[in-house]
């Protein structure tokens, strides 16, 4: 029991993920501000503006509104995050956390703060939380199947395993499974499905800063939106450990494969950073339509390709 | 200095209220956004909701009109938070002072923690305007 908290409450759960979280979108702001021409902000930006939010900024409640529902839906985000952080990344660092499916359950839990924040939203009776509300609930139809579809074919290839654990352990024995035609061609939709769920610019639909003001974030302030704050942190880090633990071989703790585990991390981070500095908001239909037909038809390429062994 | 203090005044986000502006100071503003002055790497961000702002940037005359507004936006944001205006419009009226539709210079409606003058100011008068604030309030 006690372990089992000190596995979500501080290591890898809320509290490392959140802190590696953080300098990572340091690190996401800072090239952001290189590949403009900018200097950027200082390292401990992220820590600044999360404890200015919780310590200093009071919190307004909506006068029409759920308030009791507006409040618990950055409560319920940060919990799905940091369970799913400690979910992914415990096998992730060689510790098995011994139950076996829990790739399935880790599907369920990442949507949890996409889902709380149209909850927030919708319950903080703002007109334009409710557009951003109801564009973030598109975004989730467009990508959710895609997604699902990756899952499917990453326990295909790896021998029909429906654990991380396993998963990570059959690609240390047989090569990363990105090694294949099949696994490059389930990067690049992974890729684009972890952007959607991390809200970064080609679809950043709902948060919309130019149109919608913040979109579903725009009536929190104080406490909440640093739950908010940390749970984007934690997402920015366990979704590309996600993928780095699915394709590219997971990550190991032991002598100089850290630093080789940090560059995969980094790198997969500089990716989605790149794509969200060069690209335009896509509408949302076109953001479906991608998904729905594009990105599905590559990962149907890549069922194929698996099941003739390529 | 505490750590309270501290951390918001390392990260500032800043909320544009333009009044009745001839867009002159609007531009100067965006200005400080640019690569050559690049205030985010003193933590600043322009937010689009009052309610994630820490200091609310006012220019432009305020008329009747705009009173009200400008009056709802102060009371959205969550305190604690500065205001600053810019521009001559925004700190005593300008050549609007004396107009009818004026409806006082900013504060006269709202209490204000920095003025920075200027038709319109520069990017580097801003800037130091920013800075002489946060050296007065936090020390």
């Amino acid at each position: 029991m006690a372990e089992n908290l000190f596995y979500f409450l501080v290591f890898p759960g809320l509290l490392f993920a959140g802190v590696v979280g953080g300098l990572l979108s340091w690190f996401d702001r800072k090239v952001t501000a290189w590949v403009q021409f900018r200097r950027g902000p200082v390292l401990m930006q992220p820590f600044y503006d999360f404890l200015k939010l919780l310590l200093v900024k009071e919190t307004i409640v909506p006068a029409r509104g759920s308030v009791l529902t507006f409040l618990s839906a950055p409560v319920l985000a940060l919990s799905g995050a940091s369970i799913s952080a400690a979910l992914i990344l415990l096998p992730a660092f060689g510790i098995t956390s011994g139950f076996r499916g829990d790739i399935i359950v880790i599907f369920y839990l990442l949507t949890i703060p996409s889902i709380s924040y149209v909850t927030g939203a919708l319950a903080s009776g703002n007109p334009l939380a409710s557009v951003g509300a109801s564009r973030e609930i598109k975004l989730l139809i467009g990508f959710e199947l895609t997604l699902l579809l990756i899952f499917a074919t990453v326990i295909m290839k790896s021998g029909m395993n429906i654990s991380l654990y396993e998963i990570i352990a059959y690609q240390q024995q047989n090569g990363a499974l990105i090694g294949s035609l099949s696994g490059v061609l389930l990067f690049i939709p992974l890729i684009f499905c972890i952007q959607a769920k991390l809200g970064m610019v080609p679809f950043d639909i709902a948060e919309a800063e130019t149109e919608l003001s913040g979109g579903a974030f725009i009536e929190y302030s104080g406490p909440p939106y640093a739950m908010i704050k940390f749970t984007k942190y934690i997402m920015l880090f366990v979704l590309p450990a996600l993928a780095v633990v699915l394709l590219l071989g997971g990550l190991s703790l032991t002598g100089t494969s850290i630093l080789w585990s940090v560059l995969k991390i980094l790198a997969v981070v500089l990716l989605l950073t790149l794509i969200r500095n060069t690209n335009p908001r896509l509408k949302v239909g076109q953001a479906m339509r991608f998904f729905f037909i594009w990105m599905n038809a590559l990962v149907l390429i890549a069922i194929i390709l698996t099941y003739s062994g390529l | 200095m505490s750590i309270k203090s501290l951390c918001l005044q390392k990260s500032l986000w800043l909320f544009h209220f333009g009044g009745a502006s001839c867009n002159n100071c609007d531009i100067e503003i965006l200005d400080c956004l640019t690569p050559r002055f690049d205030v985010e790497r003193y933590g600043m961000l322009l937010v689009g909701s009052p309610r994630h702002a820490d200091v609310i940037l006012v220019n432009g005359s305020i008329n009747k009109r705009a009173r009200s507004r400008l009056l709802e936006v102060y009371e959205q944001t969550a305190k604690p938070c500065l205001v600053v205006a810019i521009g001559a419009c925004g700190c005593t009226g300008g050549i609007f002072a004396e107009g009818d539709t004026f409806a006082g210079p900013v504060d006269k409606i709202i209490p204000v923690d920095a003025y920075i003058p200027g038709c319109p100011p520069k990017p580097e008068a801003i800037l130091a305007g920013i800075v002489k604030l946060v050296q007065a309030k936090f020390g």
